[in-house]
């Protein structure tokens, strides 16, 4: 692997990317087994530093990062000294002092993951900043896909929900056109970027043309911090327009491949039949998450020590 | 780089069914028996093993192939294998009397790496080794059970097993 950190999909190389995804598999296997803890980070220190809630990304990565034997410090900003005031690059450079050798972010502000990279000598993992990228949700989404379809190249996979603010959207989009997909974002028009277009993404308002053209439709979800502020009127304005429902999947001949990054608002963005049905590989996407994540930690963590 | 080949293609069979013969003279059970090959060419030495004990004694011997590259300590200095493989242990080792298979024993580092990984499967009966090369300079208390061929070696050469599978043809070579 080439890469020295993982801050987005965007500038990371083809032959990396299909590196992470292929190496996911091998460490799915391994999370079969009795005992799924391997060695391989043995006294490696990896600073979990989360400036925004998080459940899922955060066990995923605590877990992937302690069934690799790493030792493993968990920040989290609401009962840090950030409440008292300090910078993020005071809070990193002490951190740093501490000699860690990999830290996986998660800021609100886009791009806080790259400015860290100036900051400290170790490994960047980029668990979602902002609204720019979540590059380990679209490792694991592209994972799930080729589990599925044994391939990546040429299929055509639907994204629905609110683009504008999704970084699982933008790392997608990014990783899924890199290795040969083609991508078609869905939503309400004002929450799709103006000039998407520009990224190699065909557009589409219409949730049934979606699904007809789609083999995957991966389901955002919609954020209700969002709702009544003018953005989007009502979960069943929502649900009526774009929610995948049992009787819009039941319209199209082909049974597509139905996933979301979690956490689920049933009956608003999906049904709850949806959800739980065959289809939906949505519980596969979670357990391919620590395996990505294994995966990634792995490779960078592996690669550091190789230049020295 | 000078290159001396020590055993040909009839040795190397030779010695695989040899160690075949020894593994079946020494296991009476072959129920409680299984043969793990070591990634690379170590799973398709133990392929042909298993192969012939099945001749030999009408049976249908578990086996499985491992790759360490996880579990070694050395893994981060180790650029020649850090593409790794899958490993394929699809039966349970509990109780198991597990013979490993490699090519060439050196450091012992390897054979070591895949004990850990078998204990990651289960807790197994016993495992035993049987390795084409054994070519000396051990750094840990690892010995093979059954031994193709011993090759003294200083540490500045190599010893490579190649196998028909991945090299084109069977042999042993000494590089110096």
């Amino acid at each position: 692997m080439e890469a020295k950190h993982l801050i987005g999909l965007e500038h990371l190389s083809i032959e990396d990317t299909a590196e992470i995804i292929d190496t996911g598999f091998i460490f799915r296997d391994i999370l079969e087994r009795p005992i799924k803890r391997i060695p391989t980070l043995t006294g490696k220190n990896i600073l979990n530093l989360f400036f925004e809630n998080s459940t899922r990304t955060k066990i995923s990565f605590e877990l992937a990062e302690k069934r690799l034997s790493a030792d493993v410090t968990n920040f989290s900003a609401s009962s840090s000294s950030v409440k008292k005031g300090e910078s993020l690059k005071d809070t990193i450079q002490n951190i740093h002092s501490m000699k860690m050798d990999c830290v996986v972010m998660r800021h609100p502000v886009p791009g806080s993951c790259y400015q860290l990279t100036n900051y400290v000598d170790s490994v960047v993992v980029n668990a979602g900043d902002g609204t720019h990228e979540h590059p380990t949700q679209a490792l694991l989404d592209m994972m799930s896909i080729k589990e599925k379809f044994g391939k990546i190249k040429g299929l055509n996979v639907g994204i629905v929900g609110d683009i504008l603010h999704s970084r699982v959207a933008l790392s997608n989009i990014f990783g899924l056109l890199k290795l040969g997909a083609k991508v078609r974002v869905c939503g309400p028009p004002h929450l799709i970027q103006r000039n998407i277009q520009e990224l190699g993404v065909s557009v589409t308002y219409d949730v049934d043309e979606l699904i007809e053209w789609a083999d995957v439709v991966n389901v955002l979800r919609i954020q209700r911090e969002r709702m009544g502020v003018g953005i989007i009127p009502s979960v069943r304005e929502y649900r009526d327009f774009f929610g995948i429902t049992r009787a819009r999947l039941k319209n199209h001949k082909k049974e597509i491949v139905i996933m979301h990054p979690g956490p689920i608002n049933r009956g608003v963005e999906i049904d709850s039949a949806v959800a739980d049905c065959d289809q939906a590989i949505i519980l596969n996407q979670v357990l391919n998450g620590v395996a990505v994540r294994m995966s990634v930690l792995y490779l960078l963590l592996g690669n550091n020590e190789l230049e020295k | 780089m000078n290159k001396n080949i020590i055993l040909d293609s009839q040795n190397v069979e030779n010695i695989i069914t040899r160690i075949s013969h020894e593994i079946v003279e020494k296991n009476y059970d072959m129920d409680d028996l299984c043969i793990v090959g070591i990634r690379s060419r170590g799973d398709m030495i133990s392929e042909r093993i298993v192969k012939k004990i099945n001749k030999i004694n009408n049976c249908n011997l578990k086996s499985g192939y491992i790759d360490v590259t996880f579990y070694r300590d050395d893994f981060m200095s180790n650029l020649g294998s850090h593409k790794i493989g899958p490993s394929n242990i699809n039966f349970d080792v509990n109780n198991q009397n597990v013979i490993l298979i490699d090519d060439v024993l050196y450091t012992g580092r390897t054979i070591k790496a895949a004990m850990d990984e078998i204990f990651s499967y289960g807790r197994p009966g016993s495992i035993e080794l049987g390795v084409v090369i054994d070519r000396g300079h051990r750094e840990l208390p690892i010995k093979a059970n059954y031994i193709g061929k011993n090759i003294p070696t200083s540490k500045k050469e190599n010893v490579h097993v190649n196998i028909k599978e991945v090299d084109g043809s069977d042999g042993v070579v000494l590089i110096k």
